[in-house]
């Protein structure tokens, strides 16, 4: 293969599978969750709704893995501008389009093999997948989500210098979007401004989706998932090649 | 002149906001020739540099490059040269190879000869045999090298060299210029080059440009300019024309990291 956007793709792949540490360590999140969440509020649930927690909560934290694991992906390119590996890319005969989306097409991939694993963590611990034959769907929803939040995460570093913005990223972007998805408990019954802010949050729609492809439960039914979801995952996909075009060195 | 310029600049400006980083200046550099771009810290070597590699946008100006005009063909323009950055650019968590191979597929280097130019350019720099280690496990000579044969994977006309021995002890130094001297004389290949080393640009550089606050004071050979100046070495021309006063630069983007304050980006 000889693409500026294969090598950049797979250079993200490669940095990946290399940093084991960086696994393990970003499954320790959702494993607590799981656990914590799941076991600790689990017959509170089942004496509310008589369904099972672990089968509601599983999908919102394989989505929370693929949320987490994007969003550091694209905001990479801070490291990649501090260590001057950005200057080497953007001096080269390559449009920035290609570099950006073999960067995103990288990180999302990155972030469904982080997915995929934590679903297998998920197995594990008692979760139910009710027909294998959906998980196709499941996995067309991981990859609009991974896709979205990889550029997300690129449009926010394509202004940033250095790491300082991290920790308001980290506290007014991507704890927001994953308590406020309906990952963690069920809409329906939540207040109504929660529900509306909710209703605004494309995560919300990614979730609903792997909910529904796996457990067969929906809110919005998986048509209307799957068209917000993919419609706002162009938006952002272009947004961030946007923002990345314009970066100066 | 008998020879034609391979890089020309006539009255190329560059202004950040008020402040003129390059003033007005105009200068020529031959087919094959080793030119040296010499100032204090701040004078405007980098902006300059980053002018002729595509990297920012004169204010005003005309820029020639290889006869093409690395402001509207920029990707054309690219291909054409090599350049070896201030700072390192390497991806540390890659191997030394796969560097390479990186910067071959985005310069569109044919998978043929891919792999031969590879191992060609890494014997010449006598990393070969780390080709498989991480990057961040070499010095900081080592990677200075790896760069070097990086920028020429894609035989350019020209390379830019920003500062290529910065940091360095005095036997990697030698060992750099020697590579670049032969690479100049056996490929006929341009080299721009800044150092503040006036000993190794006295030793190395054909022709010579010594810019301050943005503007050339003296253009010519090493020895046209010690006479000028009546000096006996190009470290005191260079002190007489430019003064003893310690310059600022700009921070750069390691500082700016510590900082601290500055958080969502200035444009620049």
């Amino acid at each position: 293969m000889n693409s500026p956007v294969y090598i950049m793709w797979l250079r993200q792949v490669k940095k990946y599978l290399r940093s084991k540490a960086r696994i393990i360590g970003s499954l320790g999140q959702p494993i607590l969750f799981l656990v914590a969440l799941g076991f600790g509020l689990g017959h509170l649930y089942q004496q509310t709704t008589g369904g099972n927690f672990i089968d509601f909560l599983a999908p919102g934290i394989i989505a929370m893995s693929i949320l987490f694991t994007a969003m550091f992906a694209g905001i990479e390119v801070i490291w990649d501008r501090q260590f001057g590996f950005l200057k080497e890319t953007l001096v080269a005969p390559v449009s920035r389009f290609k570099i950006m989306w073999g960067r995103t097409l990288g990180g999302a991939t990155t972030a469904i093999l982080q997915g995929i694993i934590v679903l297998l963590i998920t197995l594990l611990i008692g979760f139910r997948v009710v027909n294998w034959l959906y998980f196709p769907i499941a996995l067309i929803f991981m990859i609009l989500i991974g896709l979205l939040f990889t550029s997300l995460g690129t449009a926010l570093a394509s202004r940033m210098n250095d790491m300082q913005a991290f920790p308001l990223i980290m506290n007014f972007i991507i704890m927001p979007i994953f308590f406020l998805s309906g990952a963690l408990f069920p809409l329906d019954s939540a207040p109504t401004a929660l529900k509306i802010i909710a209703d605004f949050n494309p995560l919300t729609y990614g979730v609903d989706g792997i909910r529904a492809a796996l457990t067969g439960v929906t809110q919005f039914g998986i048509i209307p998932d799957f068209f917000v979801c993919a419609l706002v995952t162009a938006i952002i996909l272009i947004f961030g090649s946007w923002m990345f075009s314009r970066i100066q060195i | 002149m008998a020879k034609e310029n391979i890089i020309d600049v006539k009255n190329l400006v560059k202004k950040f906001k008020d402040f003129a980083a390059v003033d007005d200046i105009s200068f020529g550099v031959e087919k094959g020739q080793m030119f040296a771009f010499l100032g204090p810290n701040g004078a405007g070597k980098t902006t300059t540099i980053k002018m002729l590699t595509t990297l920012l946008n004169a204010t005003s100006g005309d820029i020639s490059l290889n006869n093409l005009n690395p402001i509207k063909e920029k990707n054309k323009a690219r291909k054409t040269f090599g350049i070896v950055f201030q700072d390192p650019s390497l991806d540390d968590d890659l191997t030394a190879f796969e560097n390479m191979e990186f910067h071959a597929v985005f310069y569109g280097v044919p998978v043929k000869v891919r792999k031969e130019r590879i191992e060609y350019l890494m014997k010449f720099v006598g990393l070969w045999d780390r080709r498989n280690s991480l990057v961040k496990s070499f010095s900081g000579g080592m990677k200075r090298r790896l760069e070097i044969a990086r920028g020429l994977i894609h035989h350019p006309k020209i390379l830019f060299l920003d500062e290529p021995t910065l940091g360095l002890d005095p036997q990697t130094r030698n060992h750099i210029w020697e590579y670049i001297k032969e690479l100049n004389k056996k490929e006929g290949m341009t080299v721009f080059l800044t150092t503040h080393y006036m000993a190794e640009a006295e030793k190395v550089a054909d022709k010579i440009a010594i810019i301050d606050s943005g503007k050339i004071i003296l253009e010519g050979t090493a020895k046209e300019i010690k006479k000028k100046t009546k000096t006996k070495n190009l470290e005191d021309a260079f002190l007489k024309l430019t003064g003893h006063a310690i310059r600022d630069e700009s921070a750069g983007a390691i500082d700016h990291l510590r900082q601290g304050a500055r958080v969502w980006g200035r444009r620049r």
